[in-house]
């Protein structure tokens, strides 16, 4: 093995097996299936121990054995590491006797899960020799190439569909990077961009970058098994958009049972969509192993992938592991994120109410056990996505600055509530 | 009837580097066999041992993917193009 791969040993064909070198190549030459990164699990397990990486900082990169960059990493190096948040009050409102929130909303510096991803891409990038990083994305990967691009003075272009929020708009733009908006959905962004990979030399961190980027997420899953004191939980509830997190926290459980952090004990990982765009939990509710792909409508935009390209994956995921897929409509979206905002004072984006809204339905039907412990994995933050639960959430109650006019408001709100008895 | 064919970055070494290729072809399916007569192996490249698209395979027609139309039936008519692209994962 080239010493200068560090603990890779190449990229393989995940439908057919062949191995290719780790350069900057995302599909089989022979079937197209996606490669993925081999890593030397030997030589991880006599420097990847409790105790090292307990006394590594806290951030992602404390499991860099099992994250492909040859080197420290360069960008983003402060990522992960985010609060699991035992949910003790959203247990008893959804009926569970133990809950816990994976809360990537507050992950640096990008408020989502995809700064874990983008700090491997683009480190990744930067040993390849890349100036030039690109994406499609649905919102939040454009937010977090831009600003992670930016933090190292490389050159971005980030692809997204038009109609995006605004807020996940101008958090793209404010960091100077190149926003390019497409009038149509991912699906045709991604077909774009695909096109776009081919012809520039630029590293497009989910295009010719993806083995490596994708490999970012298992980093979610690594600290959730650390911060539950080295286990898996017995249920793991994850949205899924191209089915890639849900894979790879599976991949990161699977890892820690090779190296022997973690006890080989039984778990599910449940996959949460959006009804508008439901092409994976669709599929599974079928009994089918392939899906057919959807054009989005939902408001869970984060998620509007109707053509998900780990979506043969996660469903082998969700039937190995005895999991779930299920999906939630758009007020059951804004009532997911209601309930984890009043329960928890955490304010998740759409991808949040889907997951939130769907853990709900699981556990009323006795898929996730009353008895049992889940972890909730939280993705991104609300203020990305204020505008689908604007006159949502209520509104405020204007006075003049005068005592009394308070205390005639709070009277009138005593008496309605005693009337509402 | 006379289409172009845009090929992805994997398939150029079997069409010579060439990026975009015209055939003559009235279906999806016809165009991929024109494709293998000139550039033999790269019918087995796109679909797979039952005949259809591999399922990591996407084919468009004028940007419109053909599982939304008629798969390989999907007819095409003279100034169409036809894309053939890996799928690709997202966020």
């Amino acid at each position: 093995m080239d010493k200068n791969d560090g603990f890779m040993k190449a990229l393989k064909c995940r439908e057919c097996g062949r191995e290719y070198p780790l350069a900057a190549t995302h599909v089989c030459e022979f079937d197209f299936g996606p490669l993925e990164v081999l890593y030397d699990y030997d030589r991880a397990r006599h420097t990847m121990t409790k105790a090292t990486i307990q006394g590594r900082p806290k951030t992602m990169w404390r499991y860099r054995e099992l994250l492909p960059v040859v080197r420290e990493p360069t960008v983003g190096f402060q990522v992960g590491f985010t609060p699991l948040v035992k949910a003790d009050r959203l247990a008893r409102r959804l009926g569970i006797r133990e809950l816990w929130i994976k809360n990537d909303t507050v992950n640096y510096p990008t408020l989502s899960f995809k700064d874990r991803v983008v700090s491997v891409a683009l480190s990744r990038a930067r040993e390849l020799g890349f100036t030039t990083v690109a994406c499609a994305s649905t919102g939040n990967l454009a937010n977090s190439v831009s600003a992670n691009a930016a933090a190292v003075g490389l050159k971005a272009y980030v692809f997204i569909p038009a109609d995006l929020e605004e807020g996940k708009i101008l958090n793209s733009l404010i960091y100077g990077a190149n926003v390019i908006a497409i009038r149509g959905h991912y699906d045709e962004v991604n077909r774009l961009c695909a096109e776009i990979a081919g012809k520039f030399g630029w590293a497009f961190v989910n295009v010719n970058m993806r083995p490596y980027y994708a490999e970012g997420s298992k980093s979610m899953g690594f600290e959730i098994m650390e911060q539950l004191g080295w286990s898996i939980p017995q249920h793991t509830v994850v949205c899924m958009a191209s089915g890639s997190l849900l894979t790879k926290i599976h991949k990161s459980y699977q890892e820690f049972i090779k190296l022997g952090l973690v006890p080989d004990t039984r778990y599910k990982i449940h996959g949460a969509q959006a009804t508008g765009c439901a092409p994976i939990s669709t599929a599974h509710k079928a009994g089918m192993d392939f899906f057919k792909p959807v054009k989005p409508n939902t408001i869970a935009k984060s998620l509007a992938i109707g053509t998900p390209a780990d979506g043969f994956y996660a469903l082998r995921v969700l039937k190995d592991s005895g999991g779930t897929g299920d999906d939630v409509s758009d007020d059951e979206i804004r009532e997911g994120i209601k309930l984890l905002a009043e329960c928890e004072g955490i304010f998740a984006e759409t991808a949040g109410g889907v997951t939130v809204g769907v853990a709900k339905k699981l556990i009323a039907s006795g898929k996730i056990p009353a008895n049992d412990s889940a972890v909730l994995c939280i993705t991104g933050h609300g203020l990305k996505t204020l505008d689908a639960v604007v006159g949502h959430a209520g509104s405020t109650r204007e006075i003049k600055p005068s005592l009394r006019e308070f205390e005639a408001l709070l009277a009138a709100e005593n008496q309605s509530h005693l009337l509402s008895r | 009837m006379s289409v172009k064919v845009r090929i992805p970055t994997p398939l150029r070494k079997l069409t010579n580097n060439e990026e975009l290729v015209e055939v003559n072809a009235n279906t999806v399916r016809d165009a991929i066999a024109e494709l293998q007569t000139r550039y033999p192996g790269i019918k087995e490249r796109l679909l797979d041992d039952d005949g259809s698209v591999r399922r990591f395979v996407n084919v468009y027609v004028n940007e419109e993917d053909i599982r939304f139309l008629q798969n390989q039936e999907t007819p095409i008519k003279s100034g169409d193009e036809i894309s053939i692209i890996p799928a690709i994962a997202g966020g």
